[in-house]
Order: C-alpha cells, then structure tokens, then sequence
C-alpha cells in the first residue's frame, strides 16, 4: 500500500488511464450513434479473375450499424463475393472496402477474421470437434481464459436454442438445422459487431428454415448486430432484411432498397421477375367469400386471411 | 512339406535364436531397420506431403515423383549404391527409404486433400492462421489416411530389409542369403516364416494405432 490511501489509490495512473479510455470509448460510441455512419464502406469495388470474369462490378454499397441487409440475386452474381470481401476471404481487384473506417486492405486478415462473426451454408463446423467445442473456437482464438470461453459457449447455445445436452455431440450426430444453429452460435461467441451469413439456411428443409428465419430475426431484435445476409430467395430477403440490395449476374447493384419499397417499386423487369410478381404471385386480393375475408393471389388461390385486430404494421414488412 | 517341418524344427531350436549368430539378434536388427527407415523417411515424406497437400502446389509433381520411385528395382539400387559407398547399413536404409517415401507421401497429402473444402475455408473464417488450420483441422482429420501410407510403407520396408544382409548389414536376410548359399533351406524358410510373421504382427499392431488415432465423430473420413 506505501501508505498510499484509497482516494490516492483510485487516481493511480493506471486507473486514471482506465477512466480516460472508458470516457473515449463512450464518446465514440455516442457521437457513432448519433453520426450512425455506415459501419461497411463498399468503394468502387470489383473483383475480376484472371480469366476475365468480372465477379463484382464497380459496387458502390454503404451499409448501416445494427442493420441487416441483404444481398440477393440469382448465382453467379457476386453476392458471396461482396461478403466474403468484408472478411478478406477475397480481396477486391479494385476499390476499397471499409469496416469502421478502416479500409481492410490495410488489416490483419486473421485478427479481422476473429472480429467478424461468420456462418457459412452447410455450416462448415469442424467435424472432430465437439457442438462446445466449435462454439469455443474463436473465442480460444482471442486468447480468452478456457472458462471464460466454456461460458460464452453455453450461453451462446441457449441463445440459438440448443439443448445444453447437444453439447457433447459431435457435429455428424446433429440434424441440418441444429448444425446450422450451432454454426451461428459459433459465429456469436465472441460477440462481434458484424455477422457476416453466407445462405446460412439453404441447405435445411423448408419449415426448419422458416423456424430459423424466425429465430434470427428474434436474435436480431435483441442484439442489434450489423448483418449481411446473402440468399437467393426472395421470401427470406423480405422476412430478414431490413434493406435488400438486389444484384444481378456480373455483380452489379439493380437496386437498393427497403423491403416495402422494392416491393412497391420495383426498378425494373429483372426485379420484377425475381420478387416473383411478373406471375402474379405477389398481387394480393382481398376475397369475401360466405366463410369470411380472404387473401388470395391474383388467380383466385387462397393465401391466408385478413387478421381480425388492428396491428400496427411491422417496420420492414409489406403488408 | 519335410522343408516346412525342418524349418519348424530350425526355428524352434533354442540353439538358433542364442550364441554367436543368434536370430534374437537378427531379428532385434531387422526391427531396428525398419524403424529407422520409417522413421527417416516419415521426417522427409509427412511435412512435404502436408504441405503440399495444403497449398496444393506441387500436386503433380508429387504424383510423377512417387511413380518413378515405385518403379525404382530396390535390389539393383542397393547394389548400385553399395558399389559408391562400400557394404554396410547407408546403401540398404538409402533403399528403403526411397521406397518408403511414395506410400508415406501419397498418405500425408490424400490425408489433407481429403478434409473438405468448405471445413478448412469455416475455419479460415472464423480467423485461424494458416499454421492453425493446419495444426487444428487438417492434420487431426488426416491421420486415419496418414496412418494408411505409414502401413503400406511399413509392410514393404519390413519385407525389402532383407537386402541389408545381401551387402553384410544384418537383420532377418542373413539367414535367408546364407541358407541360399549354404544350401539350408530349412534355415532359409524359417528366416522367410519369421519375416511374414512379423510384417503381419506390424500390420495388425498399425491398424490398431490407426483405428486409436482417427479423431471421434469423424466416421465417415
């Protein structure tokens, strides 16, 4: 102690530079919600092989904090690329991409790699590894104590709804969907800022999809995390994104916009056609037949019904 | 059959395996050899294997290389070499080793090559170095492959260690030359039933190390 009393004590250099730190993290912090400033910065991006095929072609993207956007387009439109970019899993040819105004270019890819969560389609979890153990890994990577890890990865597992029992299984043991769920938990046990999800859903069954659509968007709402999301299904980009950048084969942006207003105003045919409305399936009418109000679609077939109460309409969510 | 018999009896004797010119001692040599073989070569073949089979570079190379020394004649390379550098151990282990190295080679980089694309890209993902991905992922998933290569390198050392005695080094081949040319066939093939005992032991003691060292939950790899 060296007589040193507890007022001296809390002024020591290193407290003083412990409050000096937590006072600019806080200020940026402020000033960053306040600004809300884009937190991924596309800059004139492309990305071209050396057999001529352009991937991406000069995207100009700027995507906001606590957001989700996503990138749809059919294959071959440069959608996985645009993301895989964000954590250097490609570099551009041209152009810069920017996370936090840092242009990537300049980082770490292993370090920004840690920073960035990550869920691939198939779910890519390491399969001589068990369910905590995948969870676990970046988290060890970061060089955080074991216990410390061990708890993040069986809160994680609550948090996607796993059973704390599922933690011993290996991945093989699992069903697509609990891998999949497994595979987000991993991307979220070191608590980054940015999840990057490359067609996370695509390769489980229609219902389990719309079961972890669900359950996204509930993780969402609660956590706040900057999200890119690539699919090619237009029903999963209207119920996840609250911006849906459409892109078409070469890697170019055909439009940008919220989910409501692609819907209403769609840019051109290849919109059209790809939210499925050139076919009518998007036109809905409302029905009175005997058993009461229905929805139906432009040729008659029953979609659902009109809810009885007055709700509010759900932002991002055409009605 | 009075050959079988006769090497039965040779093989049985007490006097065989004690003495001058015992065949515990043969025996203790022809092991020794193959271990070293394997060993030396393992150092040489495992790392290259894993590196190219995690940068893929080299692929071909690796492909026409081991062909070539398959089709190596072991017996004339021994002899070619011990006419360089005299009789003794360097020749006949310089042998082997060359042809332990493509059944070594082919193991490490299958093993790799093996481990799905889309396991090592998550991984990279998720932010390991290169060296991790290797350590972590591809090397744990690849030793049910690994120890593949290591046994058929292992069954065809431990059969090929005989040349050693054919330039005076030892092991399980002298009994076998020196029946040839003294006209023993009993010690001859009893030397022969001893070597295919052993390479049987080895083998069944290396699927056993292989089944232990393939990771869990990974059946299908």
């Amino acid at each position: 102690m060296r007589g040193a009393g507890p007022c001296r004590e809390a002024f020591s250099r290193r407290a003083a530079l412990g409050h000096v730190t937590r006072l600019v993290n806080l200020w940026v912090g402020v000033t960053g919600a306040l600004y809300g400033g884009p937190v991924i910065d596309f800059q004139h991006v492309s990305k071209e092989y050396p057999d001529g095929t352009k991937a991406v072609n000069n995207v100009e993207l700027h995507l906001e904090k606590g957001a989700c956007t996503v990138l749809v387009g059919s294959s071959g439109c440069g959608k996985t690329t645009l993301l895989r970019m964000i954590n250097r899993m490609v570099d551009p040819t041209k152009g810069q991409v920017l996370v936090n105004g840092q242009d990537v270019a300049t980082a770490d890819p292993v370090k920004l790699r840690r920073d960035v969560g990550y869920v691939m389609q198939g779910s890519g979890l390491l399969p001589h590894r068990t369910v905590l153990q995948n969870i676990q890994t970046v988290p060890l990577l970061r060089g955080e104590p074991k216990d410390e890890a061990l708890r993040r990865a069986k809160l994680q597992m609550k948090n996607v709804g796993l059973d704390a029992s599922m933690g011993h299984r290996y991945p093989a043991q699992l069903s697509g969907g609990q891998q999949q769920r497994v595979g987000v938990a991993r991307a979220l046990a070191a608590d980054p800022d940015i999840l990057l999800m490359d067609e996370p859903f695509g390769a489980v069954d229609p219902l389990v999809r719309a079961e972890l659509q669900a359950e996204l968007a509930r993780l969402q709402a609660e956590l706040k995390k900057t999200i890119v999301f690539v699919t090619h299904d237009m029903d999963e980009a209207l119920a996840l994104g609250d911006r849906i950048v459409v892109l078409r084969a070469g890697g170019e942006i055909v439009q940008d916009a919220t989910p409501a207003e692609l819907v209403a105003n769609p840019a051109n045919d290849f919109v059209r056609t790809f939210l499925g409305m050139a076919d009518g399936r998007r036109t809905l009418e409302v029905r009175s037949t005997p058993e009461g109000q229905v929805v139906t679609d432009r040729f008659g077939r029953p979609l659902g019904v009109v809810g009885q109460q007055e709700k509010p309409m759900e932002p991002g969510l055409p009605a | 059959m009075n050959y079988f018999s006769e090497a039965w009896t040779w093989l049985t004797d007490p006097l065989t395996w004690t003495g001058a010119d015992a065949l515990a001692a043969r025996l203790t040599e022809h092991l020794l050899y193959t271990l070293l073989v394997i060993v030396v070569s393992a150092l040489i073949a495992i790392p290259l294997g894993w590196w190219v089979g995690h940068t893929g570079r080299g692929r071909n190379a690796v492909v026409v290389l081991s062909g070539a020394a398959r089709a190596i004649p072991s017996l004339g390379l021994v002899t070619l070499l011990a006419l360089w550098m005299g009789l003794g151990l360097p020749a006949p282990i310089i042998t082997l080793v060359v042809l332990a190295i493509p059944p070594l080679l082919a193991g490490a980089y299958s093993g790799i090559d093996a481990v799905p694309r889309e396991v090592t890209d998550a991984a990279r993902a998720q932010g390991m170095s290169e060296w991790q991905i290797l350590m972590k992922v591809e090397v744990p998933l690849s030793l049910g492959l690994l120890m593949g290569g290591v046994r058929s390198a292992a069954l065809q050392v431990v059969s090929t260690v005989m040349l050693a005695a054919y330039v005076g080094a030892g092991g399980l081949g002298r009994p076998l030359f020196l029946g040839l040319k003294t006209q023993d066939y009993a010690m001859m093939l009893g030397a022969s039933i001893l070597t295919v005992g052993l390479a049987l032991v080895l083998d069944v003691v290396l699927s056993g190390i292989q089944r232990i060292v393939r990771p869990r939950g990974t059946a299908a790899l």
